[in-house]
């Protein structure tokens, strides 16, 4: 129980995704991905809209079926048919873009449901654990609001606290500012800040440069369903190699920009 | 001389009241009130229909259409999943079942299982049973389709977040998404148990025994051995008014309510 609660250093597990393929009918929206991510390691996920950084995200936890290629994450391979899908996903916590709340359920059970549901833990363990999540993420004082009596901010850190109280290895953020209000964008990359640096594994979908840069051990750049560049977040932010980087570093970091022919 | 946009709504509005009082007077000089006293409106001879139609009649309504209800809703809920299957065979067998008993007239679907299951296996079932049942498949037949349309109103992402926590497909339909279904379905299914409870008047073709009597069964028995005319029917019309009207409202509260807050 106490481990449970007062650890805040992780078990962080790494992940390793081989030749990965996904295609939806004709379209191949995943052509080939080499990626890893080493236990503790940040990486931050970077491209253009439609480039499958969602698809090769949701592929890591199955919400979506690989047509092909290998997916390592903890223990367990993923891609394997006889894989335990339940099992396997307690390690891996989700963060979606529209936060995905459970409405009819207060702060607190949004935590605790599945504690309780699928770990088999007590109420009154689920509950503490739950609170101790909820005021990692600084909202401790509304554990008892209901979904839609939080701003965007704050649902998107119940979100949060949601998937650490499983007590994930790897935490996947699926562009988890996007959807925000600008005032409220601080506060939750600021949480996850903080869990970065107790050592969680983070695989980050973010048009946020400026916590790419701070935060991300390292960043992959997809375009067209391909890695493109990857590398140390100073170097593929700061000086791409690729053109391809650099053409979409440019419309992101100064979204007026306007091509001029020369 | 010109009307203002306002006069003129006013005067349409006279014509239109004008209108319907003549039509009243009309209604009213036309019907033949000495007969309409003895056989429609002739209350002081219903006395013998009390308090069974009531203790009884009322109780066995409700009994009947509780039964179905509580059969349709559990069917209803199967063939919904089915129907949201990925499994093919599932979703067909669903499809047929609800198209069949949503097209045949829920009299036949008495008659069959009141006289054709005791021809068939030859074993002779207890009324409420036949009831039960007989209400039940034609309920959840309905009622699958409105917890589809429920089930398939609860955004995809609540599942997917519900899987992402470890959840089984199962549980996550269970925890997360019938619970949020339910509240949707809230007000439709308040209407399907007010279809139920007139259908379930339909049972007057089994044979019934006193003690099985519902509403309408009382009325019909009060036409021919209380010489009313039709005032028997009368009655029974307003008792199942009692129980509809309210549910109507309840049904009205609900709808209010999910369009005030979501959860
Ligand atoms: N369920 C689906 N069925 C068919 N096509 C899909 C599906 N999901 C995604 N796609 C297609 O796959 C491609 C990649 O989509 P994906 O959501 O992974 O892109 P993305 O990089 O996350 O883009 P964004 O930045 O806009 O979120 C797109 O062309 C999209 O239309
Ligand atoms: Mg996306």
């Amino acid at each position: 129980m106490n481990d449970v609660v007062n650890s805040t250093a992780v078990h962080a597990a790494g992940v390793d995704i081989t030749d990965l393929r996904k295609s939806y009918g004709s379209n191949e929206v995943l052509k080939g991905i080499n990626l890893t991510v080493k236990p503790g390691e940040v990486v931050c996920l970077i491209g253009p809209s439609g480039s499958g950084k969602s698809t090769l995200l949701r592929c890591v936890n199955l919400l979506e079926q690989p047509n092909q290629g290998s997916i390592h994450v903890g223990g367990f391979e993923a891609t394997d048919p006889d894989v335990d899908i339940d099992r396997m996903r307690r390690k891996v916590g989700m963060v979606f873009q529209q936060f995905n709340l459970f409405p009819h359920l207060n702060a607190l059970r949004n935590c605790s449901i599945a504690q309780t549901k699928v770990l088999k833990r007590s109420q009154a363990e689920a509950d503490k654990v739950s609170l101790h999540n909820l005021e990692r993420v600084g909202l401790g004082h509304l554990a008892d609001r209901f979904p839609d009596q939080l701003s965007g901010g704050q649902q998107q850190r119940v979100a949060i606290a949601r998937a650490l109280s499983m007590n994930p290895e790897l935490m996947l953020f699926d562009e988890p500012t996007s959807a925000l209000d600008p005032e409220t964008v601080g506060d939750v990359l600021s949480v996850m800040r903080n869990l970065a640096k107790e050592g969680m594994t983070m695989l980050v979908v973010t048009h946020e440069m400026g916590f790419a840069r701070e935060v991300a051990d390292r960043v992959v750049f997809m375009d067209g369903g391909v890695v493109v560049e990857e590398g140390v977040a100073e170097q593929v932010i700061g000086s791409p190699a690729q053109p391809r980087t650099k053409e979409f570093l440019r419309r992101v970091l100064d979204p007026t920009h306007i091509e001029i022919e020369e | 001389m010109a009307m203002t946009a306002r006069q003129r709504a006013r005067v349409s509005l006279y014509v239109q009241a004008a209108i319907f009082v003549v039509a009243i007077a009309a209604l009213v000089l036309a019907t033949d009130w000495k007969t309409m006293a003895t056989n429609v409106f002739n209350f002081g001879k219903i006395g013998p229909m009390f308090p069974d139609i009531f203790l009884v009649g009322l109780k066995n309504t409700l009994i009947y259409t509780f039964l179905g209800f509580v059969v349709g809703l559990s069917g209803g809920l199967l063939l919904a999943l089915m129907k949201l299957s990925s499994f093919p065979l599932y979703r067909w067998i669903a499809t047929g079942y609800i198209e069949f008993f949503r097209g045949i007239p829920a009299l036949l679907v008495f008659i069959a299982f009141g006289y054709g299951v005791p021809l068939a296996f030859g074993v002779q079932w207890n009324v409420t049973i036949i009831v039960m049942i007989s209400l039940g498949i034609v309920a959840s037949a309905y009622i699958a389709e409105t917890l589809r349309a429920g089930l398939q109103a609860v955004p995809k992402g609540q599942l997917e977040a519900a899987r992402s926590l470890g959840m089984p497909q199962w549980r996550a339909m269970v925890t997360i998404v019938i619970p949020q279904a339910f509240k949707i379905v809230l007000p439709p299914l308040t209407n399907e148990v007010i279809l139920l409870t007139k259908d379930s008047s339909l049972i007057y073709v089994l044979g019934l025994t006193a003690s099985q009597y519902e509403l309408t069964k009382f009325g019909r028995d009060g036409i021919s051995s209380l010489g009313a005319g039709l005032t028997p029917l009368l009655v029974a019309g307003a008792f199942y008014l009692v129980v509809t009207i309210p549910l109507s409202l309840l049904a009205r509260k609900f709808e209010s309510r999910s369009a005030r807050t979501k959860r």
